[in-house]
């Protein structure tokens, strides 16, 4: 199913990001994502996420489909040059991929792998371009693509925490125009900020998802704020997690992002849930915010 | 030695839209030698833009515009003309139009691509770098350039991984985009970055088979002068 026909029925949606593990045994991903079958749209499967080798999105949306859970496949411009690129989404759309999140990725420099060449051949406004192309039955080249055109439902990222903000919008505008049905943003803790630009943005009529990292620690929002840039905890947020006990610092984590969701979801269009390993957690956390 | 190419006279002019009065910067260097700049330059390019319609309020040569030094002395004597202009037409590579884009608050456009390095890096190497793309974008981003100030060379905007102003790869390396973003704003044209640029063309970094054969691009090679 596309993520737009979610936006357009209930008006909201809720994903779940998706790690593939570094390794080829994806059980464990697997089962621990299958009791959010009924309660998340879409698993938004990461595309070798903060430029860490991990097995691929594509083959893990294609196994989470086999399963009946409905994947948004990541694809950033990192490590393929145009012709990969167009490549693998062709190839994406004969495994049944429906949703594709299109993005610049990170720099090799910030993974295991800093050895790396950077390739961004395109960046993520020219990516969404190019994918608008072949849907419409055309190659980066010109030329016609033989047969039925691939479909997705095309989303891309933006960074609501950027200082400055305007050419994030800007940006944004731009990733509209290229063809993006909607918007999934990185983590965020601070409401009124928020508030103000999904103000901002309202012209652009696009669904907007408010991006929640579950923050497991308090050295975890403090290394967040200091290294992740746009994300902003703030201290009363660190400070109360900082105040439990060790054992009841779960509790108290899904209880301050069900409190954020349920401040969150009256803004924007959908909620992304970047579970870093709590997918097990995410049950919990929904009906805390009753979702 | 850089070697330039002459921007087609169309899309020069497309980035001139709605400016009259125009200052003709060329250089003497790499640029004379290669027949896109020195006095040759500055005389066909001043037909051409007076043919449309365009006022050239000075023609102006410096001997090496890569020299922030040599072009602030030289361009102190004109600021009066300078102010009076809209912009700055530069025939130069791609560290000249950005070493004007430096010391000058006008905006700069290039009219001329960057197509080989030959091994010099511009005369005064400073932080302003040029990777000989052959499809200048310094019209496009007030002077400054995305391919070698973003350490991703994005056309479209900034990555979103900024912080305070610092790349995602070294917190002690400006953010290209937030140093074009800062001067579009100073310039007043911000609207720039509303511009969808298309993917690069790399095959233009690819020496023609007409340059290899110059002294230019290889001189125990060159078979013309």
């Amino acid at each position: 199913m596309k993520l737009i026909e979610r936006f357009k029925q209930a008006g909201f949606a809720i994903t779940c990001e998706a790690g593939p593990p570094k390794g080829i045994e994806l059980n464990k991903l697997i089962d621990e994502l299958e009791p959010l079958r009924e309660k998340v749209d879409a698993f938004n499967v990461t595309d070798l996420q903060s430029s860490v080798l991990r097995v691929g999105s594509m083959a893990t949306c294609r196994l989470l489909k086999e399963r009946g859970l409905e994947p948004v496949m990541q694809l950033t411009c990192r490590d393929r040059n145009r012709l990969a690129l167009q490549s693998d989404v062709l190839s994406a759309a004969t495994l049944g991929i429906e949703n594709l999140l299109c993005l610049t990725g990170d720099h090799p420099t910030l993974g295991d792998h800093p050895q790396a060449m950077p390739v961004f051949d395109l960046d993520s406004v020219q990516l969404l371009a190019a994918v608008k192309g072949l849907m419409n039955g055309k190659d980066m080249a010109g030329n016609d693509l033989e047969g039925k055109s691939p479909d997705f439902c095309l989303g891309a990222a933006v960074n609501p925490g950027a200082d400055p903000l305007e050419p994030q919008i800007i940006k944004m505008q731009k990733k509209v125009n290229a063809g993006a049905q909607f918007f999934q943003t990185q983590a965020v803790y601070e409401v009124d900020k928020f508030a103000d630009f999904c103000e901002k943005v309202s012209d652009l009529n696009v669904p907007v998802m408010a991006g929640l990292v579950l923050i497991k620690s308090p050295a975890m929002a403090r290394f967040m704020n200091e290294n992740v840039a746009g994300i902003h905890v703030p201290d009363e947020i660190i400070d109360e997690l900082a105040a439990v006990p060790k054992e009841k610092r779960v509790l108290k984590s899904l209880q301050i992002s069900a409190r954020l969701i349920k401040q969150l979801k009256n803004l924007c269009q959908g909620i992304h849930i970047m579970s870093l390993g709590w997918e097990r957690h995410v049950p919990a956390l929904l009906e805390m915010a009753a979702l | 030695m850089l070697f330039t190419k002459n921007k087609p006279i169309d899309e020069i002019l497309d980035s001139l839209d709605g400016e009259k009065n125009i200052f003709l910067l060329a250089c003497n260097g790499c640029a004379e030698a290669c027949g896109t700049g020195g006095q040759q330059g500055l005389d066909t390019t001043k037909a051409e833009l007076e043919k449309a319609g365009k006022n050239v309020t000075a023609a102006c040569l410096v001997d090496f515009l890569c020299n922030k030094l040599l072009v602030t002395t030289r361009l102190s004597r004109e600021m009066e003309t300078i102010t009076k202009s809209d912009s700055i037409l530069v025939l130069t590579c791609g560290v000249g139009v950005q070493a004007v884009s430096k010391v000058i608050n006008k905006v700069v456009h290039p009219a001329d691509d960057t197509v080989s390095l030959g091994g010099l890096q511009g005369l005064w190497p400073a932080e302003e770098r040029c990777q000989a793309c052959g499809q200048c974008a310094l019209d496009y981003t007030g002077g400054i350039c995305p391919v070698t100030t973003c350490a991703k060379g994005l056309l479209n905007g900034p990555c979103g991984g900024a912080q305070n102003g610092k790349c995602e790869v070294d917190p002690e390396k400006d953010c290209g985009w937030q140093l074009i973003y800062d001067r579009l704003k100073k310039l007043g044209r911000l609207e720039n970055l509303a511009k969808l640029r298309t993917p690069r063309d790399h095959s233009k970094m690819l020496p023609s088979q007409e340059l290899r054969k110059t002294s230019f691009y290889d001189v125990e090679q060159a078979t013309e002068s």
